[in-house]
């Protein structure tokens, strides 16, 4: 019934689907190996940068709220599960040689040793307290929601209340990002300053599995929330609250004296945004192996919303196009998968032009282009579908009008 | 008389320019009322203080047999105890269908979880359809709001206004962009509506003023200048030096 109504769900969870079978058969852990470990990781990385681009359309592309600090979340999903895998994984290796002793060590003893393996790097020895739950896989877990799920519900209480809005809105997410970068970056922080978080890649408890093994169940794992994400999604734009989330990013006032508590709406998305970009974060960091400040930098938050808008904003499978397309290709770039090019002399190495090509294709998508990538597909696929949950974002003719007559 | 809003000594002041300056206006449970006057005779704004998009410098607002205070509510909340605007220019949310539009002003709870799981049920499709019926917008309900013509997003607008069922409505200049049709049409329906509830017409147009016919009020400089029957105020020539004369 809900698959009837949403034509676009079936065909991007087939895809996804088919993605996903593919990249299981050509893994390096079914034996094929056409696909090396590391690329696999990338590709399982992407599913999850897939996933806050949906989060991100969100509360963009659908409540019209520009959210340039979405990487803190995401950050932050990073952090609280990145605590737990260095944690136990230490505690493996140091208890049996605490073990071997005469003296069964004590808890402490243990917590003691774990601390000083974990934060040697950073010259202090005692576990910090925001570290109390990290021994215990499901409290961390929990954090993953709940720690940016309360950034965003206070921040967005604080933000929405006093109706900060537009370009205003934009900055103070940018200097949220910024300022939980910087704190993160001091020592005092409790999480390894600027080392971060790092081995994330082995889990605990598995190390006798491969990597190659392990980089799959991620992308299992990724592809699972990405779908979960894309339908959930999906239900909240359709029917009546999406319908109250774009009237709200149309027109904010006009919602508010149909009755509707705008605010309460505003933060409602906005929180439940942060709390995908947060679980996203939590797939994302294990598949890299390590997380750092640098990571919640002001820069990243203002490239998602690039894929997004590149990939067509205000419709779902749009943001995940965007994400998937230039997250890969840019990898691809900077990885020095395309070769320099040498041009009367001048070598272009597209390792760092490539940052001027994203900038450009930015810069002529927004102009030339509005519905981005996703209104190519709409030209291929000679579509008009007027009343569609997923419509268009903008204006037409007819209001132009209007627009002169407020003059 | 049983009145449903009261404002009385509102004033308003914007950078030292008084826009609304001790304004008394009562209106009641079931009456039809229209108010003119002078471009920038503060109209728009005693419309914006009655739902608490401004709040006045001093003055009361009460509202309904309680009296209760509007000044310190949000706009939001003044919408839900009953009060329902049509904006100057219209506003209706182009972007989606006239039928989103309409099911979205529908009068059901408010709030974001009711919102995400609300059914679109029989009995509200069926006033849907009666309300898209009695705008002219029945054959247009699957169109996208964007794609009207002015005088139709005039009519989709009065529309959402009535789907929300208010007590009191607050129309602002409704048969803006009008056809000669549609204003006589607009003048039947806001009749019929002041039957059974409160509404208040600001308009510019004289004949369509005089087809209401109802008790006018004459706001200028933010203040009343005269009231009573058509005649009445058109006659009053204060009324004609400042508004009918020029
Ligand atoms: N938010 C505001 N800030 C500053 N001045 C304002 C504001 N709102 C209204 N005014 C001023 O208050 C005066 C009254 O404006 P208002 O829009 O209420 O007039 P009106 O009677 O509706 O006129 P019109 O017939 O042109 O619609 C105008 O001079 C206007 O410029
Ligand atoms: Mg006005």
């Amino acid at each position: 019934m809900f698959l009837r109504r949403h034509p676009h769900l079936l065909v991007f969870l087939s895809l996804l689907a088919l993605f996903t079978l593919g990249v299981t058969l050509l893994s390096e852990a079914m034996g094929t190996g056409a696909l090396t470990t590391s690329f696999t990781k990338i590709l399982g990385q992407t599913l999850c940068l897939c996933l806050i681009a949906i989060a991100m359309d969100l509360v963009w592309g659908f409540a019209g709220i520009l959210s340039l600090g979405h990487f803190a979340f995401f950050g932050l999903g990073g952090y609280m599960i990145g605590m737990w895998l260095m944690y136990e994984r230490t505690r493996l290796i140091v208890e049996p040689s605490l073990l071997a002793q005469a003296l069964p060590p004590t808890a402490q003893e243990v917590q003691d040793a774990i601390a000083a393996q974990i934060f040697g790097v950073v010259g202090a020895s005692e576990l910090p307290a925001i570290w109390t739950f990290a021994g215990s896989l499901p409290a961390q877990l929990a954090l993953v929601v709940l720690v940016p799920g309360l950034l965003a519900l206070v921040f967005g209480w604080l933000a929405f209340r006093s109706r900060v809005t537009g370009v205003y809105l934009s900055i103070l997410t940018q200097a949220m990002t910024l300022a939980l970068a910087l704190y993160l970056f001091q020592n005092e922080s409790g999480l390894r300053g600027n080392n971060g978080l790092s081995g994330l890649q082995n889990i605990p408890h598995a190390s006798n599995v491969s990597q190659a093994w392990i980089s799959l169940w991620f992308v299992w794992g990724s592809a699972l929330a990405l779908a979960i994400g894309y339908v959930l999604a999906t239900w909240i734009v359709s029917g009546k609250f999406g319908s109250v989330i774009r009237g709200i990013r149309d027109d904010e006032a006009r919602v508010r004296f149909l009755g509707y508590p705008v605010e309460t709406y505003k933060l409602f998305v906005f929180t439940l945004s942060a709390v995908m970009a947060g679980i996203a974060g939590a797939l994302y960091y294990p598949q890299a192996g390590i997380i750092n400040p640098a990571e919640l930098a002001p820069v990243a938050s203002i490239y998602l919303a690039v894929w997004v808008a590149i990939g067509g904003r205000g419709r779902l499978w749009g943001a995940v196009l965007g994400a998937a397309s230039v997250s890969l290709v840019s990898n691809w770039f900077s990885g020095g998968g395309a070769p320099d090019v040498t041009i009367l002399g001048y070598t272009i190495a597209w390792v760092s032009w490539w940052q001027v090509m994203l900038g450009l294709g930015f810069v002529l998508v927004t102009i030339f282009a509005p519905k981005g990538l996703s209104g190519l597909v709409d030209l291929m696929l000679v579509r008009r579908d007027p009343s569609r949950g997923d419509a268009a974002v903008g204006r037409d003719d007819g209001s132009l009008r209007d627009a002169e007559e407020a003059r | 008389m049983n009145t449903l809003l009261e404002v009385s000594g509102v004033s308003k002041t914007f950078d030292g320019f008084k826009a609304i300056n001790n304004l008394s206006f009562a209106i009641g449970q079931a009456e039809l009322r229209a108010v003119i006057g002078p471009n920038g005779a503060g109209k728009t704004t005693f419309m914006d203080i009655v739902t608490g998009k401004t709040r006045p410098d001093e003055g009361t607002v009460r509202w309904g047999d309680l009296g209760t205070s509007l000044t310190r509510m949000s706009e939001a909340r003044i919408a839900r105890e009953g009060i329902g605007r049509k904006f100057q220019r219209p506003t209706v949310f182009e972007d989606q269908s006239v039928e989103e539009n309409l099911v979205m002003a529908l009068r059901n709870r408010r709030g974001p979880i009711p919102a995400l799981f609300y059914r679109r049920s029989d009995a509200d499709m069926d006033r849907v359809r009666e309300l898209a019926a009695q705008i002219g917008l029945k054959a247009e309900l699957a169109r996208r709001a964007g794609e009207l013509s002015h005088g139709q997003k005039q009519w989709l607008e009065i529309g959402m206004l009535l789907a929300q069922e208010p007590r009191l409505l607050l129309v602002d200049e409704p048969a803006a962009g009008m056809t000669l049709d549609e204003r006589q049409h607009t003048t039947n329906l806001l009749k019929e509506v002041a039957k059974t509830r409160a509404v208040v017409v600001v308009e510019h147009d004289m004949d369509f003023v005089r087809r209401l016919d109802c008790r006018v009020t004459v706001l200028h400089e933010g203040s009343v200048l005269a009231e009573g029957s058509i005649d009445h105020v058109t006659r009053n020539p204060r009324v004609i030096d400042v508004y009918l004369g020029r």
